[in-house]
């Protein structure tokens, strides 16, 4: 029966890859679109989730490394000229490939500018001073213009490599009888990038350093006993989250065309959170399921939004679907941490048809805190233990 | 002269403001290690609910259903959190993101465009002190901060529960044991946090401020810096706190044509710089416990 269950794990991910490889050629651009939004956000929470998850380090910061990563693109792969506003943009004319990586590297670079506090501050204290971040980007994004455009932002270079534009539409491409147009060739970019941020993350999980931080996490005393240099630890996990925060941007980036500084508020980062709270913490899948659910709730709710007909129209007083999809995911945070810390992962394992013996306890479907809950303060990251069994 | 003075004065009213927010957010942490980071919410909820009774009943009476409400919504979060109890503190602050993204997204909805008024007896009379022109509201904000945080500082030092709160915060193991009722130290705390964030929400609705508007659960936000400049668990550290970021927010917003390298606005962003450099050099904040392990 193991033998069965393996080969359906090793079975899984091949025929999901292969899934993802022919949607373009079926979905339309509102789904292809939504697709690279939810893989651009996939990444950005698996960052995301190696810090809070794993290390136990609550940061609201995301959004500004995001922010860094897509202004960033720009500012590198832009060409100088005047921009909305009366505003002259500079920027450097890089190849736009070479830009993305500075970019990712810009991001990492912001984070380790922070590693003094980062490396030193514990918990619940990061989370408060990584607000901080936040509300400096806002400044920065605003009154930055020359690099950022300021209010009206920055329009997007295409991602491309000699000549040939990876998220554009220059030169027109057919395959088999189907044009390979802008989104997608941006969905092929995103779960490229997808899977290379999955892989690494459960590498980075399942070996040394992912142990580690565990540990940390746990506690921190016996973590430092074992010779684990915690603070040292501490700041590169942060660093490592930042540059999955900036390739999540450059991505993102890519899908939008457009950057403007009001979309990397505290909302934005408060978000993220939910995502990787929803999805379960420490997760790495956990992590992409929960982008798909918080990417993916508001952009369904509006495109149904004739079907719903408790849902008001945009901009009236009523619950529009963007409001709906706001108190749905606010609502799902507090369920899960009440209810079920594993998030939507643990909730998949229970389903599981045959769970191993030490699961079997916790599936009785019974919500509650797990047997020992002083010792497991977030959730024991299962996940990655069983992957590297 | 005069212009550092009234900048002095504005930044004095502000901060004591802060210091009321902070005080709820350190209160709700000694007494239950939560950092609730639904205050914010909490405060916009209390004077949305005196701006809408104050029209038929008066501002006394709506301010003091506010209060009501205010606590009675602190004390919704604080039973709904005591279901997970035995989570760690961080999944606990998690989860009240999560009921203050709730709360938030229905308050704005519900006032919209608006600006909501808090019909108060002060309204928009200014006094003219030795020369420096202060609000009539910003004075009784300040009036009732020095009382009420006088009050708690005392009831802190005084009163049993105050000894009971201490020593819940010092070591909640231990204090239980000595026959401490922590869930009792809980609900009184959430309470007051409640109170606290429903009066620093309606004074900061009230002159100069235009009124309530959907952005005005953000302003205890404003108040983190404090909490962390202060030390979180430290009732005379949110106090300087409070003040140090009214302070600077009033004299880098005064001065902000001096200052206008840094940009425009630069007022809401220096609290947070302050935080940042006071971090770099002290970790657990000005006044906070240091932390220390015995191995």
């Amino acid at each position: 029966m193991s033998d069965r269950t393996n080969l359906l794990r090793r079975a899984l991910p091949v025929g999901g890859l292969l899934l993802a490889l022919l949607v373009p050629f079926y979905l339309s651009g509102f789904w292809l679109l939504l697709g690279v939004m939810v893989m651009a956000a996939a990444i950005g929470a698996i960052g995301l989730n190696l810090l809070v998850g794993t290390a136990g380090q609550l940061s609201l910061a995301h959004a500004f490394f995001l922010a860094v990563g897509a202004y960033a693109y720009c500012w590198f792969a832009g060409a100088p000229g005047p921009g909305g506003g009366g505003i002259t943009l500079t920027g450097l004319e890089l190849p736009p490939l070479l830009a993305a990586v500075l970019a990712v590297a810009t991001a990492g670079a912001a984070g380790l500018l922070f590693s003094p506090v980062a490396g030193r501050v514990r918990g619940l204290y990061l989370g408060l001073a990584s607000l901080a971040l936040v509300f400096l980007g806002q400044h920065l994004l605003f009154n930055l213009s020359s690099v950022t455009g300021g209010f009206n932002g920055r329009s997007v270079p295409e991602l491309s490599v000699l000549g040939f534009e990876l998220t554009g539409r220059d030169p027109e491409l057919t395959l088999l009888g189907v044009p390979v147009g802008d989104r997608e060739r941006q969905w092929y970019v995103a779960l490229v990038c997808v899977v290379v941020a999955y892989v690494f993350a459960r590498r980075v999980l399942a070996g040394r350093p992912g142990r580690a931080l565990v540990l940390m996490r746990e506690n921190e005393t016996a973590a430092g006993v074992v010779g684990v240099p915690v603070s040292r630890y501490k700041a590169a996990a942060f660093v490592l989250s930042s540059m999955y925060a900036g390739l999540a941007g450059v991505l993102l980036a890519q899908a939008f065309q457009r950057v403007v500084p009001e979309y990397f508020g505290l909302v934005l980062s408060v978000e993220y959170l939910a995502m990787i709270v929803i999805g379960g913490l420490g997760s790495v899948t956990g992590a992409v399921l929960g982008a798909a659910f918080v990417t993916g709730l508001p952009s369904l709710l509006s495109h149904y939004s004739g079907l719903l007909t408790f849902l008001a129209e945009p901009g009236t007083s009523g619950v529009d679907p963007a409001v709906a999809a706001r108190l749905v995911f606010g609502v799902a945070i507090v369920a899960v941490i009440l209810l079920e810390q594993g998030g939507l992962v643990a909730l998949g394992r229970r389903l599981r048809p045959a769970p191993r013996p030490p699961a079997g306890a916790a599936g009785q479907g019974e919500p509650g805190p797990p047997p020992d809950p002083a010792s497991h303060p977030v959730l024991p990251p299962q996940d990655m233990t069983t992957a590297s069994s | 002269m005069t212009r550092l003075l009234e900048l002095l004065a504005v930044g004095l009213s502000l901060g004591m403001l802060y210091a009321l927010i902070a005080m709820g957010f350190v209160i709700i942490y000694k007494g239950t290690r939560v950092v609730n980071f639904a205050q914010g919410s909490l405060l916009a909820l209390g004077a949305y609910a005196v701006a809408r009774i104050a029209p038929s009943a008066g501002f006394w009476a709506a301010a003091a259903a506010g209060i009501v409400i205010t606590v009675a919504g602190a004390l919704l979060i604080r039973f709904l959190l005591a279901r997970a109890r035995g989570h760690d503190h961080m999944a606990l602050a998690i989860a009240t993101i999560g009921v203050d993204v709730v709360l938030t997204t229905e308050l704005t909805r519900r006032i919209g465009p608006d600006v909501l008024s808090m019909l108060d007896p002060w309204g928009a009379a200014t006094v003219r002190l030795g020369g420096v022109t202060v609000p009539q509201a910003r004075i009784a904000a300040m009036a009732v901060a020095v009382v009420v945080l006088g009050l708690l500082l005392a009831l802190f030092r005084y009163t049993g529960w105050g000894v009971a709160m201490r020593a819940a915060s010092a070591d909640a193991e231990a204090a239980s044991l000595m026959g401490i009722r922590l869930g009792r130290v809980a609900t009184v705390s959430w309470m007051i946090g409640g109170a606290l964030a429903a009066g620093a929400g309606v004074f900061m609705s009230t002159f100069p401020s235009a009124g309530l508007d959907s952005h005005s659960s953000t302003i205890a936000l404003a108040a983190i810096p404090a909490i962390i400049l202060g030390g979180l668990d430290s009732t005379h550290g949110a106090i300087v706190g409070g003040v140090t970021v009214g302070m600077a927010k009033a004299l880098t917003a005064g001065y902000g044509s001096e200052l206008g390298f840094l940009g425009a606005g630069f007022g809401d962003v220096m609290p947070y710089v302050l935080m940042v450099a006071v971090l770099m050099w002290r970790p657990s904040g000005l006044f906070g416990t240091r932390e220390f392990i015995r191995v």
